[in-house]
């Protein structure tokens, strides 16, 4: 289609990176399940290989299918590209291990999810890659742990499961100061919610497996490219701005000003570490994201109407929303998120009065609330962090996340409000009798 | 590489290799808040197919020392100087909207220096509006948004400079940015725009161009129509005129017509 003069969200989830296919008149994108793509010539073949020419070679590096996503995630973000992997994690990974080797340093925030927190803590350190933790909204805290081989500070946009909303207008900024980027994980929050780069944000991701998606049923992530970021300025980041031997000395910053990471991250990190999308895989998430803006308006209308009743059901004892202004971050997720502190997301904790055995006997009577280890589907879904998806923090590192054994999380779906009010209020009632 | 010109240092892209002075030359000069890297797809392929490739970045932005070029002759004197500074008798000249002026007016003032000269977005007179000027300095996140409107023709363009999943809006948007950042003293998006805006010489220049001219419009081109190239061209000893399916940014939205038409035109 020609361009639209100033394309909006909505038109852009539906139709940025898709054309009718020229082939066959396709209007839906199609799937382009090959692994790997004819050349025109043996001209057309080295030129490709060389990065004179711009296409596709082999699915593990890029796949049609997989560039509409791309393209869309990136234009949704307001970046200036994007690559799709595997997973949320390889994303991390992906992001990762572009910027820095052994020796490297991140400053992250506590409040991550398990498995973004098992890669930094545990993984990581066995490549020499070390990582220092610090309270979302220290702001001392992320300045004083900066090192002479810090390369990354990271974060997620709301943190999992409590919510704590980055500041990241100052965290970017502490970033900045430092000659380092900022990299979040906007999961929670999609686009529709927050755009990171408008803040100051340099990089993102996302688990493409929850909001994108929406649908819980594929598994994918993507990275995100504002641009913004100037590492010949910084000079600390040789990867991108010295000749590279192992691309035919390219110097990533000079080929492109404004991409060198993108073009490093694909050129080498999907090269040699692998961690490809499938195009089917991409397809799904495309599907979703054309009724991204929908979905989300749906999941955090459910969501208010549900912490509001949470809120004042006398057998709960916390809810952990930014719409409460009993949350830490209720005057910074006003202040940063699109719609206010109703955009902080869909996904909270809650914690009942009641014991560790209560709060099993709340989830196994629920009835449309799925128990199970996922987020960001149009079914609603409900788990017990403590015991799943951080179940390898110690107990000071779950304080750290805003986690208490008897927490428990929702993801708040797209059924009717009052279905889902009911079916709570029939569990708290359950609960509750089962501690008497 | 960076080259003393005027007594200040000038970037080229040149894919990292040295001039060879048994290779023929090619320059690609930049518009208005781009750089050197716009013409990154095709730069590369002609620096490994033979030629010697001088992409750079004008001066006093992105990776280029000294003065902003105040006017399109100044910086015309500039790519000649830049030739003389490199021992480079003849190159072909290459430019990109402010660029395609800059070239244009530099194969006027030493025909002999060019051997070919290719006109990529071009238009004469190139006009720009009195609101978009005043943006540029007043208010120049707002006339970086209306740049980027009216340099892209796609929601949906091919793999392109970053290779597959490019998002141009975002792309030419962060370069516009980072330009207009790169001098903390001048305001590179105004002195651009009003170098193009007050170029009066382009009818005159193109009739003392001696080389074969190639002029390479977007169908889609709202900042410099096709029907305004076409006017220029009508003043050219030798022109060709092709139409490729972009808008302003043909570089980005259409690389590989671009570099076709631009390898035909430099083999001829």
């Amino acid at each position: 289609m020609p361009g639209h003069p100033d394309p909006g969200f909505d038109t852009l989830s539906i139709h940025a990176g898709a054309q009718p296919d020229p082939a066959t008149g396709a209007r839906a994108v199609p799937i382009h399940l090959s692994t790997s793509f004819v050349f025109d010539s043996s001209d057309h073949a080295v030129s490709l290989f060389n990065l004179e020419r711009s296409g596709h070679v082999y699915s593990r590096i890029s796949n049609p299918t997989n560039a509409v996503l791309e393209q869309r995630v990136a234009a949704l973000e307001g970046g200036i590209g994007a690559i799709a992997v595997a997973s949320g994690q390889a994303a991390l990974h992906l992001a990762i291990a572009t910027l820095m080797g052994a020796g490297g340093h991140i400053v992250a925030s506590t409040a991550l999810y398990g498995g973004s927190q098992n890669l930094l803590h545990y993984t990581l350190r066995r490549f020499g890659i070390e990582t220092t933790f610090v309270k979302p909204g220290d702001l001392d805290g992320w300045r004083a742990a900066i090192r002479p081989n810090t390369r990354l500070l990271f974060g997620e946009t709301v943190g999992n499961p409590g919510l704590e909303v980055l500041d990241i207008p100052a965290v970017a900024q502490i970033a900045h100061d430092a000659g380092l980027p900022l990299l979040v994980d906007s999961t929670f929050t999609t686009p529709y919610l927050l755009k990171p780069f408008d803040h100051g944000a340099d990089l993102i991701y996302h688990s493409a497996t929850k909001f994108l998606s929406g649908h819980g049923t594929v598994i994918g992530g993507v990275l995100v490219d504002g641009g913004s970021f100037d590492w010949d300025q910084s000079g600390k980041f040789p990867e991108l701005t010295e000749p590279y031997d192992g691309f035919h000395n390219m110097v990533f910053s000079e080929e492109s000003t404004v991409g060198a990471f993108l073009l490093r991250a694909r050129r080498e990190g999907l090269r040699d570490f692998g961690a490809c999308m499938s195009p089917h895989s991409a397809w799904l998430i495309l599907q979703g994201i054309e009724t991204l803006p929908l979905r989300m308006e749906r999941h955090i209308n459910n969501t208010e109407k549900i912490v509001r009743f949470l809120a004042e059901h006398p057998f709960v004892a916390r809810v952990g929303h930014p719409l409460l202004e009993s949350h830490p971050s209720h005057t910074l997720a006003n202040k940063l998120l699109k719609h206010g502190a109703k955009g902080a997301g869909s996904v909270f904790s809650f914690d009942i009065k009641g014991s560790r055995e209560q709060g099993k006997k709340f989830i196994e009577t629920l009835r449309i609330f799925s128990h199970l280890a996922n987020v960001g589907d149009v079914r609603s879904l409900v788990i017990h962090p403590a015991s799943t998806t951080h179940f390898r923090m110690s107990d000071e590192a779950l304080a750290g996340a805003g986690i208490g054994p008897g927490t428990i999380r929702l993801s708040i779906g797209l059924e009717d409000a009052d279905d889902l009010i009911d079916d709570l209020k029939r569990a708290l009632k359950s609960a509750e009798k089962a501690g008497a | 590489m960076k080259i003393q010109v005027h007594g200040a240092p000038l970037y080229a892209y040149t894919s990292g290799k040295p001039i060879d002075p048994a290779k023929p030359t090619v320059v690609f000069i930049h518009g208005v808040l781009n750089d050197h890297s716009v013409w990154i797809l095709q730069s590369r392929y002609f620096a490994h197919h033979g030629w010697n490739v001088l992409a750079i970045d004008l001066p006093g932005q992105g990776k280029s020392g000294g003065q902003p070029p105040e006017s399109v002759e100044h910086a015309a004197d500039t790519v000649i100087a830049l030739l003389d500074a490199l021992g480079v008798d003849q190159a072909a000249l290459v430019g990109h909207s402010f660029g395609s002026l800059i070239a244009l007016e530099a194969a006027a003032r030493a025909p002999a220096r060019a051997s070919h000269l290719a006109l990529v977005g071009t238009a004469f007179p190139m006009p720009v509006s009195p609101a978009l000027l005043e943006n540029s300095v007043k208010a120049p996140e707002k006339a970086i948004h209306m740049v980027n409107v009216f340099s892209h023709s796609t929601l949906c363009p091919p793999p392109s400079a970053l290779g597959p999943g490019t998002w141009l809006y975002g792309g030419s948007r962060a370069l516009m940015r980072r330009m207009l950042a790169s001098n903390a003293e001048t305001n590179v998006f105004y002195t651009g725009f009003k170098a193009c805006n007050d170029y009066a010489n382009g009818e005159q220049a193109m009739a003392a161009v001696h080389c074969p001219t190639l002029f390479l419009v977007g169908r889609h081109d709202q900042m410099t129509p096709p029907k305004a190239a076409k006017a220029l061209a009508a003043h050219a000893r030798l022109a060709k005129i092709v139409e490729v399916n972009a808008g302003h940014a043909l570089m980005t939205e259409a690389p590989d017509e671009v570099l076709f038409a631009l390898r035909d035109f430099l083999a001829e």
